[in-house]
């Protein structure tokens, strides 16, 4: 207990003497995992509106195929995202392995099917009040899908914050991909492994709270931030 | 004049079940009809499909002399020159002036007339000091009467109601059907309206459709409805001695 106070003391000190070795994690986790959210996003919101609104031949296929995609074991994603860009893989040429690149890459394949499996349900319930009220009021396609966007706002923040959640707490596919390069891929999970197979439990931990905090604050700014613009209107 | 709609065979199915089989019908331009009818009649089906919210199974429909666009890059110009009052409306979240600015606001209109025409939509159901509200908030009669100053402040060619009076204590329908009468007279434009209320439809219609199990039983000037219909369902529903 007293090696916890005094390492939560230290990393404290750390922070505030702003270490740069400690920075650079916090920093590279931020960066990875506000990438891969931010392009799940794109890719999520607009993929999972089209779910949850239309019906097509086939749909519940696709429904089955998002559910089973939002639970991909992190070290599968990353077996995946390892295999296609190691030196005789097909985007070897590339040579993205062992960088931040990868990393992302690998977090956008968990993070896409959870935002749009999310927003898909989030859309769904409302789709058919307000994409009929929004179409006889004059929308056009593209208008009625941005209304019933914001009428599903809560769901959808819900499917931002689960995935970013994911996202930075995740280690397993950024530790196949990453590789926790010291200052070039460590990030604060691969972090908290290594110093845990150091025997510094407490510094392991402290890094976790330290986690923890971000997280909180990230989310904090999300619901404030993302909740308003959604709500922005002309003011009169 | 040209009839604002004109049906022709129209038969909507739900389930390979009929619920709308309507032979020919034709809704002529700038003034009121009534559509009357006993619950699950098609009454709102009928709107629907006018509105383009239902594809018929079979058939057509007209509009001012043109095929009605279901799809395709006419269907939205069509359907931004009407509007629809829904039986139960619903309203997007934020307040109510931008629930009433909305149809502006989706038709491009600038800003500083967007204010203008919401007070003015406002002004003629009576509600000016709600402008404010969160329409979240607003209890049944303040919404429908929101959802007719949001259908009316697009200068609609054709405006559709779907029972816009149901949850209004009996000031409050004067006060509508006030509104709802003198609109044809000051803008020309042509109103369908879907009542339970016999009497309202009296008041304020000049044409009524009676529709009975998704079939028109008679359509004419709702004088003749009234007092002098030809089919004895008629003259059961309209002296409120059918059952159903
Ligand atoms: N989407 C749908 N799927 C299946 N059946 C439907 C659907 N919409 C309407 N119906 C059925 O079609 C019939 C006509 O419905 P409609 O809403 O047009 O009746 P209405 O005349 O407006 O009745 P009310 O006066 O109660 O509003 C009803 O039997 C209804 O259950
Ligand atoms: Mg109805």
């Amino acid at each position: 207990m007293e090696t916890l106070y005094s390492s939560m003391l230290s990393i404290v000190k750390l922070i505030l003497s702003g270490d740069k070795a400690l920075y650079e994690i916090i920093l590279l986790s931020l960066k990875v995992s506000i990438a891969a959210t931010t392009i799940g996003m794109l890719l999520g919101i607009p993929f999972g509106t089209l779910m949850g609104m239309y019906r097509f031949p086939g749909r519940q296929v696709v429904v089955i195929i998002i559910y089973t995609l939002m639970g991909l074991p992190p070290v599968l994603a990353g077996v995946i995202i390892y295999l296609l860009l190691s030196a005789k893989g097909p985007l070897g040429e590339l040579q993205l392995l062992f960088t931040p690149t990868a990393m992302v890459t690998a977090q956008v394949l968990l993070v896409t099917p959870i935002i749009t499996g999310l927003t898909m349900v989030a859309v769904r319930g409302k789709e058919k009040l307000y994409l009929e009220t929004a179409v006889s009021m004059g929308a056009s396609r593209l208008q009625a899908a941005w209304l019933v966007i914001r009428e599903a706002k809560a769901g959808i923040m819900a499917a931002i914050v689960t995935a970013f959640g994911r996202a930075i707490a995740e280690v397993g596919a950024v530790m196949l991909v990453g590789g926790n390069i010291e200052h070039v891929t460590r990030v604060m999970t691969t972090s908290i492994i290594l110093e845990t197979r150091k025997g510094n439990f407490d510094l392991a931990l402290s890094l976790g709270l330290v986690l923890l905090a971000i997280s909180f604050m990230i989310n904090g700014f999300l619901v404030a931030g993302v909740l308003k613009y959604l709500q922005r209107g002309e003011q009169y | 004049m040209v009839p604002a709609f004109s049906l022709n065979g129209v038969i909507v199915e739900f389930n390979n079940q009929p619920v709308l089989d309507i032979g020919e019908l034709v809704f002529d331009d700038r003034i009121i009809h009534a559509v009357i009818g006993p619950s699950g009649a098609g009454k709102s089906t009928l709107l629907r499909v006018l509105n383009m919210l239902q594809k018929p199974t079979q058939g057509s429909v007209t509009y001012f002399g043109n095929p009605l666009p279901y799809n395709g890059a006419n269907s939205l110009a069509a359907r931004r020159s009407m509007s629809m009052v829904f039986q139960t409306p619903a309203m997007f979240s934020g307040n109510v002036y931008d629930n009433v600015a909305l149809g502006l606001r989706l038709r491009d209109v600038k800003t500083k007339e967007v204010r203008a025409k919401v007070f003015q939509a406002l002004e003629t159901v009576g509600l000016t000091d709600l402008t404010k509200r969160s329409a979240a908030t607003l209890s049944g009669g303040e919404a429908q009467r929101i959802a007719l100053a949001r259908a009316l402040v697009v200068n609609p060619r054709v405006l559709l109601l779907d029972e816009p009076t149901a949850n209004l204590d009996p000031g409050n329908v004067t006060i509508i059907e006030d509104v709802i009468k003198r609109i044809p007279h000051e803008t020309g434009i042509t109103i369908i309206i879907v009542t339970h209320n016999l009497y309202q439809a009296k008041r304020l219609s000049q044409q009524a459709v009676f529709l009975n199990k998704g079939k028109i039983v008679e359509s004419s000037s709702t004088d003749e409805i009234f007092n002098n219909p030809k089919a004895q369902e008629t003259k059961l529903f309209v002296s409120g001695e059918m059952v159903y």
